[in-house]
């Protein structure tokens, strides 16, 4: 793995032409087909979702969605979803509960958006809810932090069988800005925040927040694409052959022990 | 024997709710709200209620607690559970410390079983004098402690938020305690159990994008600031000043969010009543 420093890897998730949730979804699925809406409000486009063919499987893909032009981020609010996206997601996943098909989610988020329509509908509500039900999810869920993973946004996606992570991604309680914003009121301080925050994949691995690592190429996948959706391939069917073999109540098991355990058992007596 | 111990435990609950609060009676308490003074003892026989404007002063956990349980019910789940330092913080242990030294808390959740009116169940309490009420390692762990509890034991469960949100110096673990809490409360509400939410001024962040949002039946006190977003980092999203009253309690209940927003006063009693309505085979 590169020795590239927790700051350095957040700019490298930020790239601007990094592989984004539609590079993914053509290069590792075939015949999908977008669902649209969370048949409660309105279509959000910072979450795109829908069923399609893995290896020959049906399965259900949900992700953020960041553009790459400015026209398009604009449209896909920057991938920072409204409680709709997350509404729509949860949607999508109980659809692939009722269909059998196993569940990937494609995290890449600054975070759910902080605006007042988003409060007004229910940001808070509608993230509480997804956690709750991907908890109880009888197929099996992957989630991949592809870039940026941050705050409640990330993780309404995220409560799985199997985290991954792509080895420059980041995954956070928000990000390193805020971080030093609130922390000690200075956005300036952000890259003495990402050294503390412990937010790199090699550091989350470490300490069992995420369960694999993705290699990328020197310097970021934005660098050679295909490599990295060639690893990721490889990841996504290995941890998909091992959950198939599980019974659905077993998964269930294993999943509520998996985030049970975080942070049950302090180090040391304060 | 069983009197005695009651007795005990009223006590205990009675002097530690006193320290959560204790200024002396005959000083003048100004309200944030209002402006106005009034004596301390006043504000403290009005449930820390501004009796001038109705203004909800924040309270202690313990103190919290002696405002809901029966006297004499109060039993302590977890009164040990150690405050965690996951990320080794530069600084944190002390702040910690200084957070123990003024609450006299060990964390910012206090969990405890007892009755109200007369009914078992256990109640979770977030103290938001301890770091914001702000959801730790040790917070997560404490509150899904006592959901597990209440399943395991088949008891209605009444957890009160005040919380800032995410607890920055134990960064991802803090994330995660929202996984953690939200998964024990569905296992929870799949045995058929009560959980009744209360939102108390502020809740927001990690708090109420997990166990916050998921009662059965959610209660707010009145003027409680209630969010995903803090309105200060809205604003700066969006440039325009936010409305009057935007995310407070009664803005919920008109968005939806809310089932009623309760005055401190008439707290116990609606929560006993909700717990009657829950009661199997109609018993009253």
């Amino acid at each position: 793995m590169s020795k590239l420093t927790a700051a350095e890897r957040v700019a490298v998730a930020r790239h601007p032409q990094r592989p984004n949730i539609t590079d993914y979804i053509g290069a590792l699925f075939t015949d999908f087909f977008e669902q649209k809406g969370d048949r409660l409000c309105r279509e959000d486009p910072a979450i795109l979702g829908g069923i399609a063919l893995y290896h020959g499987r049906p399965v259900t893909v949900i992700g953020t969605r960041k553009g790459k032009t400015a026209e398009e981020s604009i449209r896909c609010n920057f991938g920072m979803p409204g409680p709709e996206g997350y509404r729509k997601a949860l949607r999508l996943m109980k659809q692939a509960e009722k269909f059998r098909r196993p569940v990937f989610t494609l995290i890449d988020t600054s975070g759910a958006y902080p605006g007042l329509e988003a409060e007004a509908r229910g940001q808070g509500e509608a993230i509480a809810r997804n956690l709750m039900e991907m908890s109880r999810l009888t197929v099996p869920v992957i989630a991949v932090i592809t870039g940026e993973g941050n705050s409640g946004g990330a993780l309404a996606l995220a409560v799985a069988d199997r985290v991954l992570m792509l080895e420059n991604a980041v995954y956070a309680i928000l990000s390193p800005e805020g971080f030093a914003s609130i922390l000690w009121r200075d956005a300036s301080r952000h890259e003495e925040a990402c050294d503390l925050m412990k937010l790199t994949a090699p550091d989350l691995l470490a300490m069992g927040m995420v369960d694999d690592v993705v290699p990328e190429p020197e310097g970021g996948a934005h660098l050679a694409p295909e490599a990295v959706f060639r690893e990721l391939d490889r990841a996504l069917s290995r941890h998909l052959a091992a959950l198939l073999k599980e019974s659905g109540p077993s998964l269930l098991g294993k999943r509520y022990q998996k985030f049970r355990k975080m942070g049950a058992a302090p180090k040391e007596e304060a | 024997m069983s009197n005695i111990f009651a007795k005990r435990r009223a006590r205990l609950l009675a002097m530690k709710a006193i320290r959560d609060n204790y200024v002396p009676g005959d000083q003048l308490e100004a309200c944030p709200k209002c402006g106005g003074e009034s004596l301390r003892k006043d504000v403290a026989g009005n449930l820390y209620v501004c009796p001038l404007c109705g203004y909800h002063f924040p309270i202690g956990a313990y103190y919290r607690l002696s405002t809901i349980l029966d006297p004499g019910s109060f039993r302590e789940l977890n009164e040990k559970h150690p405050a965690a330092d996951p990320l080794s913080f530069p600084g944190y242990r002390e702040k910690q410390r200084a957070a123990q030294r003024k609450t006299g808390l060990t964390e910012a959740a206090v969990t405890a079983t007892g009755t109200v009116g007369g009914r078992k169940c256990v109640v979770g309490v977030l103290d938001s004098r301890y770091l914001m009420g702000s959801m730790s390692a040790a917070v997560g762990e404490k509150i899904t402690l006592a959901i597990e509890y209440a399943a395991k034991n088949k008891l209605p469960l009444i957890l009160f938020s005040a919380s800032g949100g995410a607890r920055m110096q134990e960064g991802i673990l803090s994330l995660m305690q929202m996984a953690k809490t939200s998964a024990a409360l569905a296992r929870f509400s799949e045995k058929g159990l009560l959980y009744i939410s209360v939102l108390t001024d502020p809740t927001t962040g990690g708090v109420t994008a997990s166990f916050a949002s998921l009662g059965d039946a959610v209660l707010a006190e009145p003027g409680a600031l209630i969010g995903f977003a803090g309105p200060r980092v809205i604003q700066q999203t969006i440039g325009e000043t936010l409305p009057e009253g935007f995310q407070r309690a009664e803005y919920q209940e008109e968005h939806g969010f809310v089932d009623a927003v309760v005055p401190r006063g008439e707290l116990r009693e609606t929560l006993s009543r909700l717990l009657r309505l829950h009661e199997k085979g109609g018993r009253s």
